[in-house]
């Protein structure tokens, strides 16, 4: 049943308001790129993706591979507000013995295709899940969501090299081009733009796009699920921290959890937005 | 860590007491760096995390920050080796070892390129779950020839291994504690060599062997033990490779009982080395391995992930007394 905008973005509030308290419960963790990342996340759980949270395995599901493991807060609150768990289980992030820990363990939670935490890895296996999904004919797709300074690994190349290769036009991958990193700017540490012609030249189908706009990102992904033969990319030009103020564009609040009153601060931005 | 009055100012290599040093990793590589123009530095997107931006700030035309890219990090800096600079690589221990295993056995250990590899946050310390752990980066290294492995247990060993490692022809690596760093050696009296271990204690039928930070842990347990009557011989073994073989077979010919201590797994590093030496030398002892056994560890804090896999100073106390009750047929006697 589709959704409206408003109503998607409406869910993308809330799961930017559960990430600031669960890293301010938790006392660590990465609110920077778990916001930018929460638009992205939102569409792909609310509105494209098939999956039924009461049949987390179903064999026709979409696949979603969270690349950049360290902004798993922004799905495990998309997990629980489908109904892949419950919503209090998300206050336990990080504590012991937890299914939801810092990076996603699919071993523990319920609704992971992979665990990750380690950079760089998550496209190639989106490529063997794309590849196995053409050989036994089933019409999944798989969305795989990286950083824009996880693409730094060469990996990610040999991955995306792959994908053109086999034509997996089941295969979507999002870069959250927030700019940042952890040592600072992406363009400082090691540039990686141009990343169109880059991607192009690949072999991809690419296309590049406000990330924090909820009508771009599902125009985005209704072009990527009608194109054939070509992998699709979606350069999502996103605001690190994006929807509380002092966050935004910080590249100290790459790993660093908010205080209590900055949490508060932090809810009360979100609580105030006009959507 | 516990601040516990070691009392054991009557070995003359230790503090009396254990200090914390803020640290000592970004204080000696500064140094280092003014000292010799040779010394560059390369980073992944962990400069603060691996203590590198006061070197960066000092020396901005030999640093490298080649984003999140290990693979070409290492293999960046064996080309500036074999130019002739020294590179000190960093990342977190995992991905310094495990993600670019091929890169350092072919191109560095192989060609023994003189590469310094310098991995953040050891074993259990790691606050961030199994991808961040690096349980497993002693053993991989030491399987390498040609590399020196060294697993340093406090700021002294930090400050006084990092400059020898810069003088060593060949590849190194080394485990790295940061931020507050416990100093249990004292610096005046104890000088860290490459290959040297280090007797603390002596002791009769039991050895208790130490690598990396569980001297911290062994020495608060021989204080226990110590109030209850046993002396346990420690050894403290930072090198890991090459191994001081020659201290430990002095040791083997004295006890019945060796324990190992490591912050990794028990496979392929400190209890690994043991087993082979005295095996090999057909010696009639007990190795009991205290570490990781065969399994990833939880994600925790450290205090947390110590004591779930038994790596505490009681434990180490129980290991030593159910050893002594062993060789004793369980007819010994112990105080409270
Ligand atoms: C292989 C690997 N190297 C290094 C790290 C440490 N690390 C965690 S997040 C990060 C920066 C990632 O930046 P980006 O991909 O831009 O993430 P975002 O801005 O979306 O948070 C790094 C280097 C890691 N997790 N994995
Ligand atoms: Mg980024």
């Amino acid at each position: 049943m589709a959704k409206s905008v408003i109503e998607l973005k409406k869910i993308a509030r809330k799961i930017r308001v559960l990430i600031i308290k669960m890293l301010t419960e938790a006392g660590s963790g990465h609110p920077g790129g778990s916001l930018s990342i929460a638009d992205i996340i939102t569409a792909l759980y609310f509105e494209i993706m098939n999956h039924d949270p009461k049949n987390p395995k179903w064999p026709q599901r979409d696949r979603f591979i969270l690349s950049k493991g360290h902004c798993v807060p922004a799905q495990y609150a998309a997990l629980a507000l489908c109904g892949y768990f419950d919503e209090e289980l998300l206050m336990t992030l990080r504590k012991f013995n937890s299914p939801l820990q810092g990076h996603p363990d699919m071993t523990r939670t319920t609704g992971l295709e992979i665990s990750s935490g380690s950079l760089g890895q998550g496209l190639s296996v989106g490529c063997g899940m794309a590849i196995a999904g053409k050989y036994d004919q089933k019409d999944y797709r798989v969305y795989v969501a990286m950083g824009d300074g996880e693409i730094q690994e060469g990996q990610v190349w040999e991955a995306a090299m792959s994908a053109a290769h086999y034509k997996l036009d089941n295969l979507c991958a999002f870069i959250d081009y927030n700019k940042l990193q952890i040592d600072g700017k992406v363009e400082d540490i090691m540039n990686v733009s141009p990343l169109q012609s880059k991607w192009t030249a690949f072999g991809w189908n690419v296309l590049e796009i406000d990330g924090n706009n909820m009508e771009e990102i599902l125009n985005a992904c209704y072009k990527a699920k009608n194109t054939k033969d070509n992998p699709t990319v979606i350069i999502a030009h996103t605001t690190k921290g994006k929807g509380v103020s002092f966050m935004e564009g910080v590249v100290g609040f790459h790993g660093v959890a908010p205080t209590k009153e900055e949490c508060e601060k932090a809810l009360k931005e979100l609580q105030e937005e006009v959507i | 860590m516990s601040s516990l009055v070691i009392g054991m100012a009557k070995n003359k290599f230790l503090l009396n007491k254990i200090e914390q040093d803020f640290a000592p990793y970004k204080k000696i590589l500064t140094t280092l760096g003014k000292s010799n123009p040779r010394i560059v530095v390369l980073g992944a997107d962990l400069g603060n995390s691996t203590e590198i931006d006061e070197f960066k700030n000092r020396f901005p035309e030999r640093f490298f920050n080649i984003g999140t890219a290990e693979a070409n990090e290492i293999n960046i800096a064996v080309g500036l080796a074999i130019e002739g600079e020294i590179p000190f690589v960093h990342s977190f221990g995992v991905f310094i070892t495990r993600r670019v295993y091929e890169q350092i056995c072919i191109q560095v250990a192989m060609q023994n390129i003189n590469v310094k590899l310098v991995g953040t946050i050891p074993g259990l310390t790691s606050r961030l779950g199994p991808t961040h752990q690096a349980i497993d980066d002693l053993a991989l290294m030491r399987t390498l020839p040609n590399m020196t492995v060294i697993d340093p247990a406090d700021a002294t060993e930090i400050s006084q291994a990092i400059p020898l490692i810069a003088e060593h022809q060949g590849p190194v690596y080394i485990r790295m504690m940061r931020r507050e760093v416990p100093k249990i050696f004292d610096s005046k009296k104890y000088q860290f060599q490459i290959g040297k271990a280090v007797q603390i204690q002596e002791g009769k039928d039991i050895a208790i062997i130490t690598s990396g930070i569980m001297l911290n842990q062994a020495l608060t347990a021989t204080l226990k033990l110590e109030k209850k009557g046993i002396f346990p011989t420690l050894l403290h073994i930072s090198t890991i490779k090459p191994i001081d073989k020659p201290a430990i077979l002095k040791l083997a010919k004295k006890v019945k009982t060796i324990i190992t201590i490591e912050n990794h797994l028990i496979t392929g590093s400190l209890g690994s080395t043991i087993a082979e030496i005295i095996a090999e030398k057909g010696f009639d002892i007990t190795l009991v391995r205290m570490g990781l056994q065969n399994e990833f560890a939880t994600p925790g804090t450290p205090d947390y992930l110590f004591k779930k896999y038994k790596l505490t100073d009681d434990n180490i106390v129980d290991k030593v007394i159910s050893a002594l009750k062993k060789l004793n047929n369980d007819k010994l006697k112990i105080k409270n």
